[in-house]
């Protein structure tokens, strides 16, 4: 007789079963992420402000997720990245999220894996944000106008922002990236070049005010953005 | 220059973007194939090491974040990340949000006839050791009705947000508890297709378990890999 301290359960077919090693399958964030991802100042990537958080949809002794805390401010233009998020009918989704990653103005990523020590890094700039949107289904950044970075083959590709999309009804996070309408380098951008040239202003955005771009991302209908495999 | 190699793309498991059992994708999933372009540093880079400054520190119990003790059964989640061809990933964050052992949401939009505690937020995380590890405290969140169709339910689950090292390795999935009837009926866990739904099942271990204090599961999760070592593809300049 085995000592009952000694008995295990039966193995399942779950997560520990070798046999269904592999990458571990995406599931949508729904709709109740407020209170665990975005931080406040998540979407300020330049100072110390709120922006990203959507306080306003829970108690505020449940906010237990950091401020950011920034060091100093970083080089380079500053500017605002904004937009709405559409659905298929074009209805604004304010139970969406929305993250980007980007190089500093000197077009250095803040990763080991950039290895080009001849580019600066910026000591205080990270380069990624998050941003809920809001009640109007509005994502806003505050960022520095990113410089440009190789791309495969010799060739340079045009300032822009590696962005991803996350919300209710989204299984998968969606992939996709913010270039900047009149910027040099556009048409000579190794991944716009990827996209079917009727298709390439849905990634591209537009001079909106003071220091402000748009782009709308539209999940669906007429006007789909562009989203990328990886 | 510095060439890059790049992350692998899906392998057989994940879900389809559309999926009419979860209506919700029906206006949001985008119709359009996704578009191939080559990676470059942009997806094949991410923060690192800066989670601290970036996040600030870990919240890796959830069961001491307010005056008193949640209620519910204290469970203790354990595993590593992983890469897709068995690598461990050092120092990456993981972010948890979940319900409280009532299944209720400290949401304003979650307002279905379950109890709020006002001992239990739901919002952790936490940081992988150079193994890949990471653990955290929590109480096992209830299940939950949703809109979706008829007596619809949501199985127990906790949710889970990594970046893994990179812009490619980006993952938001869901852990599931084992036994749970719910998961064959859910549609989202039924997004993805068998044998893979159950790569999100918790597996419950003895030796995670602690006498007197709380159960255990293991759960590792695994994000696309590097298919090689970075290459020199050029050396103009
Ligand atoms: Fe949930």
């Amino acid at each position: 007789m085995t000592d009952p301290a000694d008995r295990q359960p039966d193995a399942r077919q779950d997560n520990q079963d070798p046999a269904l090693f592999g990458q571990t399958p995406s599931q949508t964030v729904g709709p109740f992420f407020h209170y665990g991802l975005p931080w406040k100042g998540g979407a300020d990537l330049v100072g110390k402000s709120d922006m990203g958080a959507r306080p306003d949809l829970f108690a505020e002794e449940h906010w237990v997720l950091n401020l950011s805390a920034p060091t100093g401010t970083p080089v380079g233009e500053v500017i605002t990245v904004a937009g709405r998020v559409l659905d298929a009918e074009g209805v604004p989704v304010a139970d969406s999220m929305v993250e980007i990653w980007q190089a500093n103005a000197s077009g250095r990523y803040r990763s080991v894996d950039d290895a080009r020590d001849d580019v600066p890094i910026d000591p205080h700039f990270i380069g990624f944000g998050r941003a809920a949107t809001d009640a109007e289904g509005v994502y806003r950044f505050r960022t520095i106008m990113p410089g440009r970075v190789p791309g495969p083959g010799g060739t340079m590709q045009a300032p822009h922002l590696a962005l991803s999309l996350f919300g209710r009804g989204l299984i998968n996070r969606l992939a996709t990236r913010v270039y900047f309408g009149g910027l040099p380098g556009n048409d000579e951008d190794p991944v716009l070049a990827c996209v079917p040239a009727a298709r390439r202003a849905t990634l591209i955005a537009e001079p909106r005010g003071e220091g402000e771009w748009w782009l709308d991302l539209h999940l669906g209908g007429p006007a789909e953005t562009v989203f990328f495999a990886l | 220059m510095t060439g890059v190699a790049p992350y692998s793309s899906d392998d057989a498991g994940p879900p389809p973007s559309r999926y009419g059992d979860y209506r919700s994708t029906a206006l949001r999933a985008p119709s359009q194939p996704r578009v191939q372009a080559p990676q470059t540093l942009t997806e094949t880079t991410g923060p690192g090491g800066v989670w601290d400054r970036m996040m600030g520190s870990a919240l890796a119990d959830l069961t001491t974040q307010h005056g008193g003790v949640p209620i519910g059964q204290r469970i203790i989640v354990s595993g590593r990340v992983l890469d897709d061809r068995g690598r461990p990933v050092p120092d990456t964050v993981m972010e948890i949000w979940q319900a409280n052992a009532a299944g209720r949401y400290i949401h304003a939009r979650d307002q279905w006839d379950a109890p709020i505690d006002p001992n239990f937020t739901g919002a952790g995380r936490v940081v992988t050791d150079a193994d890949g590890r990471y653990r955290f405290v929590t109480v096992r969140p209830g299940a939950y009705p949703w809109g979706n169709h008829h007596n619809a339910w949501r199985p127990a689950h906790i949710h889970l947000s990594l970046l893994g090292p990179a812009f490619a390795t980006r993952l938001v999935t869901q852990l599931y508890f084992p036994d749970d009837p719910l998961i064959e009926i859910d549609p989202i866990a039924n997004a993805v297709p068998m044998p893979y739904r159950q790569r999100m099942v918790s597996r419950f271990d003895l030796a995670t378990t602690e006498p007197n204090h709380a159960l255990g599961y293991l759960f590792d999760v695994v994000l696309k890999g590097r298919m090689q070592t970075p290459f020199e593809d050029d050396h103009h300049d």
